[in-house]
């Protein structure tokens, strides 16, 4: 197991050099860092554009320049940004918007997941009956819901009942600015406003799952082990959780990973709708202001992030699965 | 010749599987065979025994999805919805740019999806969106599958070095989100002019590599088959045999696949032209309706709903057509009887 976990480990290193350097590559060629300034008026005199052209490292070689960067960020230092002439620190206000959206994507994570187990092992249990049409049927309409256009009716709908019937849903940013002191305070205030993005984050991964556990119940029920199971005189609930649940769960560990991506690519959107400023925010003003090591910073984030979670998913797959612990 | 070889054993395949249904359905074209018939008939195909007339592949699959209700439905959604989008919105009297005299009205016989602060004919809007939407889709959905097909069959077929080699390039696209690197590259490069066609191009250069990962997948184990051996032995070339038995052979698959990516494309596009890195004014999308529509779902819900509702719809049908496909193709299955 540990033999393999470290050989995981080393496999990952590869990946992530060769990553952040298509990364780098990626956001090098796709855009001019000084576009917004050359059409400025009036025309900013050449200095300037020089002593810009210094700052972003342009006058180097993309080799060189992708060194920088990376020794840079080791060190904690993710390269000059064009917001507030160059004076916001990337590294610092990355650490903060992680940990926004850090709260958002696990807390939507977990209330996925879970969901996804219960229902599609309800649906596997009773396949065509009511409940199961049911859930597959929202399971569909989940899948072909644009995420942008539920999180809008969320908010709407949330702003309606708030006006009605006199909740206090917080419909927009991550928290308030004006928030009692207190630990307490806080806490409830963060989870108010996580309430509405988790709902609408949550929604399209556990339309997936479900459908994915669902099929993986259903094949793991009908095969020779859980008869013989049940023919030993094992109670259902033992059967169920012990030998069914257990092996269905292996690929869906692996779903999950994989869907990570997936994952932060929705919460750009969910953090647009909900004026939230976290990750997703901060990649599209870092695209829109042309802010390139901002883009840099997100992407080298997403990648480690995926990269981190398949190598749990790798992981905990061994855990599982005894088949491949005692390779 | 190599091609009618694999065919056969294809088709013999799928014969032994529902045997017990075809022997019911009697209709004997060869019944009445004699002499030198007979004799060409054995030496043909050693392997028809019953005087029933064989069911191909392919036969069986479309028999099973004509039967599946809900795909059928969509599929007959769908196709009234592309109608309705390429045709309606030529023939429809309002034009998507143009104003008439109604600002914000409510859903009328005049204008059946109302208008919006401009005066535009939201229905006209909407027909445009869709249009645009579909167009994108269908682009990314047959690009990325033919990148994406020819790919994962020569990474699965060569096995060894060059697979991993090629499946861990894959595994980096699969690293990062298609939504923020289409909006990295779909801002900065996209000429301003044919801004869909270059957001189209983005997005199917993101989503090969699904389609490559499901096609190597299968051709795996469909490259350890007989007929590729028999082809093998024949002396077929390599590229030949890709081409004329691997291709053709993950094909099912590779439908379901498709199907299940444009309903992806769709959702792509629309996000993306929602937070605003996509499809942009004067052109416009579905993602782009749903986003000028945010502000006013509750005192012009027209202008919100209508959007989004077409999405679905889209988006709904397709998955439906690609269930009802991937049950039609998966010989296992015993719902929708051939």
């Amino acid at each position: 197991m540990l033999a393999y976990a470290i050989r995981r480990l080393l496999i990952s290193i590869p990946i992530i050099i060769i990553s952040t350097f298509i990364v780098f590559l990626l956001v090098t060629y796709s855009g001019d860092p000084l576009a917004n300034l050359r059409v400025k008026q009036p025309i900013p005199p050449p200095q300037v554009f020089a002593k810009y052209r210094h700052q972003f490292r342009l006058d180097q070689p993309v080799l060189e320049r992708y060194w920088h960067w990376i020794t840079g960020v080791v060190h904690g230092d993710f390269g000059p940004s064009v917001e507030g002439g160059g004076t916001l620190n990337i590294g610092h206000e990355l650490g903060h918007r992680l940990i926004v959206s850090a709260r958002l994507v696990v807390a939507a994570m977990v209330i996925a997941a879970i969901l996804a187990v219960v229902v599609g092992v309800v649906s596997a249990m009773k396949q065509y009956s009511i409940p199961d049409y049911a859930f597959t049927f929202t399971g569909f309409l989940f899948l072909s819901m644009p995420l942008f256009w539920f999180a809008v009716l969320l908010k709407e709908g949330a702003i309606w009942l708030n006006r009605n019937a006199g909740t206090s849903l917080a419909t927009i940013g991550d928290s308030s600015p004006t928030v009692g002191a207190g630990t307490w305070a806080h806490f409830t205030d963060a989870v108010n406003h996580l309430v509405l993005p988790t709902i609408a984050l949550a929604m399209t991964s556990y339309a997936a799952w479900s459908r994915f556990n669902r099929a993986s119940m259903l094949e793991v029920l009908s095969s020779d082990y859980i008869r013989l199971a049940r023919a030993k005189g094992l109670s259902r609930r033992r059967v169920l959780v012990r030998h069914a649940l257990r092996t269905a769960l292996i690929p869906f560990v692996t779903v999950t990973a994989l869907d990570m991506a997936a994952i932060l690519g929705a919460t750009i959107i969910t953090e647009r709708v909900f004026q939230w400023r976290g990750m997703g925010t901060f990649l599209l003003d870092g695209i829109t202001n042309l802010d390139v090591y901002v883009v840099l910073a997100w992407l080298l984030v997403a990648a480690l992030v995926v990269i981190i979670f398949n190598l749990i998913a790798d992981l905990l797959y061994g855990v599982l699965d005894p088949r491949i612990r005692y390779e | 010749m190599n091609s009618r070889h694999g065919g056969r054993l294809q088709d013999a395949r799928g014969r032994a599987g529902t045997h017990a249904e075809q022997t019911e359905e009697v209709s004997s074209p060869n019944a009445p065979v004699q002499g030198m018939a007979l004799e060409r008939e054995l030496v043909e195909a050693p392997d028809r025994e019953f005087t029933v007339a064989a069911r191909s592949q392919w036969s069986m699959v479309s028999r099973r999805f004509l039967r599946h209700k809900l795909a059928m439905i969509s599929f007959f959604v769908f196709v009234a919805v592309v109608l309705l989008a390429f045709v309606g919105g030529s023939l429809w009297h309002y034009n998507y740019q143009g104003f008439t005299n109604d600002y914000s009205v409510a859903p009328s016989l005049k204008h059946p999806f109302g208008t919006d602060s401009s005066s535009h004919d939201m229905f006209a809007q909407v027909l445009r969106g869709t249009q645009r939407s579909l167009e994108i889709a269908l682009f990314v959905a047959l690009v990325s599958t033919a990148i994406g097909t020819a790919y994962g069959a020569i990474a699965g077929y060569f096995r060894g070095v060059s697979d991993s080699i090629m499946m861990r390039i894959v595994d980096l696209f699969l690293t990062f989100p298609v939504i923020a690197v289409a909006a990295i590259l779909g801002d900065q490069l996209g000429p301003k002019a044919n801004g869909w066609l270059w957001i189209a191009i983005v997005l199917a250069a993101l989503t090969w590599p699904y389609v490559s990962r499901v096609v190597r997948g299968v051709t795996l184990s469909i490259r350890e088959k007989e007929y590729i051996e028999a082809a093998r032995a024949l002396g077929a070339t390599n590229r030949r045999i890709i081409a004329r038995h691997v291709v053709p052979n993950v094909i099912g698959p590779v439908i379901v696949t498709v199907t299940i990516l444009v309903a992806t494309a769709i959702l792509a596009e629309t996000a993306l032209s929602f937070i605003g890195f996509g499809v942009k004014a004067p052109d416009t999308s579905l993602g782009l309706l749903v986003f000028d529509g945010q502000t006013a779902v509750e005192t012009r819900p027209w202008l919100f709903y209508f959007p989004g509702f077409f999405i679905i719809v889209i988006a709904l049908s397709i998955n439906f057509i690609g269930d009802g496909l991937r049950d039609a193709l998966d010989p296992t299955q015993t719902r929708v009887r051939a």
